[in-house]
Order: C-alpha cells, then structure tokens, then sequence
C-alpha cells in the first residue's frame, strides 16, 4: 500500500494545509453563490449605469433633487442608527440585567420589526403620527427646531412628524432597532458581573464603570448593530414611503427616486442614482468595519 | 493601615437556602486567615459580605471599630481579587494596575507620575515587569493572577480578600505562587482573608484556618490546631484522610467489638463513639495488647509515601495505613495495628 503525498506542485503558497477538506469545494461555491446573487446583478448596475454618457451621468448627480435624497437617505439612517445604537444598547441592558414579569414578552417583541411586512410598519406609523393619529394629535401643539451638525440636516419641527424627514427617521428607527439590541445581547450577557464589581471595589464611580469598563468591552458589538442598522435604513424603502409623504427634495428618499425614475422609464437615471448609492455605502461600511476590526483586535479577539 | 476585621454573628439567605447561619470570625491586623470548606459551605458568600458586594440579613462586619455598612465601597478600601481575576480585557496591565488609582476623586487622586511610579513599584512587587503593554489575554493564568492582585494592592487596601485565588491554576504553577504570596503577605502584612476548597492550600498558607460547613463555622485555629485536634467530625473527615471506627468508650478505654483498641482517655462519659484515626497513626506493631488485627489486601504508592489497605474483621471499610519508611508487609500478610493518636467523638 503507498501513501499519495500531495504534489508540493499543487498547494501554492496561499493555500494554508489543513486538516479540514473541501477548502477548494467551499470557495467555488461561495464565490459562485455570491457572484450569482450579488456580483453580477451590481456589475450590470454598473454597465447600465455607464450607459448613460458621463455628461448624463454629472447631470444626474449634481441635480439638487438627487442630492437631497441623497441626503435624506444617509442623514436619516445615519441619525437613526445612532438613536438605535443608544436606544437599542438600552433595551439590551434591561433584557440581560433585570429580571422582571414580562421580559421575554419584551425579548421577542423587539424581533417584530424583522418580521413585520415593511409596508405594514409604515401605513402603522403613517396612521398613528399623522396629525390626527394617536401621537401625531399630541405632538401637534408642540413644536422646536434643531439642525443635526456635521451632516447639515435641519428639522424645522412644526408639530407635525408623518410627511416630514422625521416621519423618515421614525420608520427608520422602528426598522432597525433589532440590529443592535440582539447583537449587543450576547456580548453583554457573556460580559462578567465580576469586572463590575471589581470596579467598584477599586474606587469607580458608577459613570466611571460604565464609560471605562462596561463600554469598551462591547464596543466592537455595538458597532456591528449600528452598521446593520445603518445599511438596513439606506436601504428601507417599504415602511418608509408611507409616512415619508415623498414631497421632492424635502422627504423624498434615495430609493424612491429611483422607483420614480424606473416608472419613469428612466433606466440609465435609475441605476445611476443606485449606483451613488452603492458607492457610498459600501464606503462607509467598509470604514466602520476598519474601526471596528481595530477595536476588536484592541480587545484581544482578532 | 491594615485593620483588624470582626465578623459578628453574619446571617445570609438567598432565595430558600440559607448561604450563612449565624457565622463570627474575629481576624487580627496583618493576620493570613483562610476560609476552608466544600463547595456550597458559604465561604465565597462570607468573603463577598466583608467585601461589600452581598448585604447581610443579620448581623455585622466591623473594620476595627467601624460598622461597615456606614462606609461605601471606595471608603472600605478593600483589595479584592477574584477566582476569574476579573482584569478589564480592553486594557493593558499597566492600566490595570492604575485604574484604582485613577479613579479616586479629583483631590485625593495622585498625579501622573506618582501613578507611573506606583505602577512601577508593583509590576516590580509582582515580578512582571516588561509586561505592562501587555493585554491581559495575552497572559498566562498566573501572570493574570499576580496582576489582578497587583491592581487590588494598588489601592493600599486595609483589607485583603481572595476568592480561590489559585483555584483556575495547574498544580505547578499553584504551588509557585503559593509560597509567593506567603513571602508577599509577610513583606506587605496586609489582613488577610481568602477561601479555597483545598485543605493543603489553607494549612501550608494560613496564620489561622477558619472551617465552614453548611454556612456555620465548624472550627477556628491554626493548621496544627485544626489538623491534630480537630473540634468536630467534620473538621476531621475534611482536613486530610481519616479512617472512621465505631467505638464503644468504657472507662478510660476505647473497645471496638471487644477488643480494646486505644487506652488512656480522659472523657467521663462512655457509649457509643466514633474514633478517628489518621492513616500516619497506625502503626504495625508486633505485641498484643491494645492493637488490632487485620490483613493487608492492597498496597499502593501516595506519593512519598507507601499506603496499606487493611481489612478488618467487622469493618466494611478497609482501614488507610501509611507505611513511612517501615518495612512493608506482604500482601495477605496478617498484621496487628496500634492506633497511636485518634480524635473520638460521641455518637450523635
């Protein structure tokens, strides 16, 4: 009986030798599952976006209307992220630490948004913050006005939250809430009582605790929930259209643009706008991923 | 600087089970007191209450004159360190260490350098110097142990205490750090009070050995008191091995079967008893008077020592016998046994 040795021939150098088969069986699936379903489809984007001239393409780009849906698109996911990223933190808190009647009610509520219809969730907040609605009659008499820095999005508050942004950030906040509370869940439930306690023993504030010891340790989770559910509402577009009351340049989203554009038999105009929305977001996923790879590897795990 | 602790008649429940029935221990400045016991015994619970961290149903804990529920955790000025060190992972050692430091109020804090200098000092202390970048997942189990008692130290603790501080460690290493921290507490000779499950860890560390049992204190005193005189039937069968005989007590005679087996005892009051004996204190001798007989079934190496499995006629439990430096008997060989020093407690 010989044994085969594996032609050295064979295993070029990026190819770590391992006891686990089918490194070759498992890439060629990946990269044929993933290049049928993603790859492909965003490459055509792409030669349907170029078809357009680059005159056409400029034109599209900067017009004001485009720009402002742009804006809205990724100044209101961004904003709801951060909302949820602190909200969702939390909920996640109280689900893990406390132990109180009602509490997996509350855990499997907070799934609800994933399996909700998205149009479901927007005619709901639609009815309901519409100023007639249960909270849209109460937040009618109140009214204030802010800018969001650094993006320069300003919300003139007149009373009214369905078919303003606002409306767009409720719907978006309403759709990515889980994202962060189910993966802060895990990291914060592993997370010992004991380092807790040893700061207090130590002399810690309470605040101190909490900013140097409790966060720290999961802000690479809480980083992963914002991405998801920052790239979740660029992309929303069913719950979102029904509250947003569309109005161009004021609370008309990116992707309905494109949808206006689609039935407009505007192809070219379309997968331009989705093609700037595209670039833009796997730009900054793909920066958040870099910090977040950083903190990670900060923390050990890497 | 180190306080003398007084734990007064502490009761403790959680949920239906009662972790603490009524425990006092009194430990003097500077002292090394172990809390000895099996799992469930309350000695963690008992460490977490003077520590702070678990509330008391009934009674005290006094830090020198103090009542202690009048001081807050920072003002208890306690070193704990715990079974899973409880480092913080997203920070080096060196801010380990320093994190007690840099958390005092603004006034009482000391200044940066002061802080580098304490580090120093105590990366020195805990023979780890060169790894104060180091994060702590980067550390061997007991590199993480030394740093999480360098950063309790950092606080000057009044107060010592360490959860089964080895209890995550191999055997080696366990052995290597225990005479460090008894050469540590002796150059430091801060009060000290730490629980371990192994009863040779408690006798070769501890100035005194208190043992729990159920969430009541079985016995206090030191390694030799516990180990040679141990006050119940419990502290006995724990610490160590022990061979249990059912005796009857007769005048100043213990008699198993009828067979008078040790003489010379002082208690009045005869009856049923159970006589401990320790496998060290059986001897194989050749006269008659006061021994008993058996036959040598198994010999088996423990260690240094060599160890005998005798039977008995009426005894369903083979008795234990250390055979020192004696010539050993054969196997099957019949042999006459003299119990030179044993613990007899009445039958309850």
């Amino acid at each position: 009986m010989t044994l085969a040795l594996p032609a050295a021939s064979r295993s070029s150098s990026w190819r770590q030798p391992s006891i686990l088969p089918g490194f070759g069986l498992s890439l060629g699936i990946t990269i044929s599952a993933l290049s049928l379903i993603v790859l492909i489809p965003l490459a055509a984007l792409f030669l349907k976006a170029a078809s357009a001239g680059p005159a056409d393409i400029w034109a599209i780009v900067t017009s004001s209307r485009t720009q402002a849906a742009l804006r809205l698109s990724f100044g209101a996911a961004a904003f709801s992220a951060i909302v949820n990223a602190i909200f969702g933190l939390i909920i996640a808190w109280v689900l893990v630490r406390y132990r109180f009647p009602g509490r997996r009610l509350l855990d499997a509520a907070v799934d609800l948004p994933f399996a909700l219809p998205t149009a479901v969730a927007g005619i709901s907040l639609a009815a309901i913050y519409a100023p007639n609605g249960w909270i849209g009659s109460l937040l009618a008499p109140l009214s204030f006005k802010f800018t969001i820095p650094l993006i320069d999005l300003s919300i003139g508050f007149d009373g009214k939250v369905a078919y303003t942004p606002l409306g767009v950030m409720v719907a978006l906040i309403f759709i990515g809430l889980p994202f962060v509370v189910r993966t802060v869940q895990p990291v914060l439930e592993e997370a010992e009582v004991e380092t807790e306690e040893a700061a207090a023993l130590l002399g810690a504030s309470r605040l101190r605790t909490i900013f140097r010891v409790i966060l720290p340790g999961i802000v690479p989770a809480l980083l992963t929930g914002f991405v998801l559910a920052f790239a979740r509402a660029v992309g929303e577009y069913g719950s979102v259209i029904f509250i947003a009351g569309n109005v161009p340049m004021v609370s008309e989203i990116a992707p309905l643009l494109i949808v206006i554009k689609l039935e407009g038999f505007d192809y070219a105009g379309a997968s331009v706008v989705a093609m700037i929305m595209l670039i833009v977001s796997f730009t900054l996923i793909l920066a958040i991923n870099a910090i977040q790879a950083w903190s990670r590897g900060r923390l050990g795990h890497g | 600087m180190s306080v003398a602790v007084t734990v007064e008649s502490i009761q403790k429940s959680f949920a239906n089970f009662a972790a603490l029935r009524g425990v006092s221990l009194d430990v003097q400045p500077g002292e090394l007191v172990a809390l000895l016991g099996p799992s469930g015994s309350g000695k963690t619970t008992l460490l977490r209450l003077v520590a702070g961290l678990e509330q008391a149903d009934g009674g005290r804990v006094l830090f020198d004159e103090t009542d202690t529920r009048q001081l807050s955790l920072r003002d208890r000025r306690i070193g704990f360190v715990f079974q899973h060190y409880a480092l913080f992972k997203h920070m080096n050692v060196a801010a380990n260490i320093a994190f007690g430091l840099k958390a005092r109020p603004r006034l009482e804090r000391p200044g940066n350098a002061e802080i580098d200098k304490r580090v120093s000092d105590l990366m020195e202390l805990v023979q780890l110097k060169g790894l104060e970048r180091r994060f702590p997942v980067q550390l061997s189990g007991g590199q993480r142990q030394r740093v999480a008692l360098a950063r309790a130290l950092a606080i000057e603790p009044r107060v010592l205490l360490l959860d089964e501080p080895f209890g995550a460690l191999d055997a080696k290493v366990r052995k290597d750090l225990r005479g460090w921290l008894r050469d540590l507490h002796r150059r430091t000779g801060h009060t000290t009070l730490f629980v371990t499950h192994d009863q040779e860890e408690a006798l070769e560390l501890a100035d005194r050995v208190a043992i729990l049992n159920e969430g009541r204190l079985e016995q206090v005193g030191s390694p030799d008191d516990v180990y040679d005189h141990p006050a119940t039937p419990f502290v006995c069968e724990f610490l160590g091995e022990a061979n249990k005989l059912p005796v009857k007590v007769v005048g100043s005679q213990a008699f198993f079967g009828d067979r008078p087996v040790l003489g010379g005892l002082q208690q009045n009051q005869g009856g049923p008893a159970s006589l401990y004996v320790r496998p060290q204190h059986l001897r194989i001798v050749d006269d008659a008077p006061l021994s008993l007989p058996g036959v040598v079934e198994d010999i088996r190496r423990n260690g240094a020592l060599r160890r005998a499995e005798v039977a008995v006629q009426g005894l369903a439990k083979r008795l234990d016998v250390d055979l020192a430096s004696q010539v050993a008997p054969a196997l099957g060989e019949r042999i006459r046994l003299r119990i030179t020093h044993g613990s007899l407690f009445a039958a309850a």
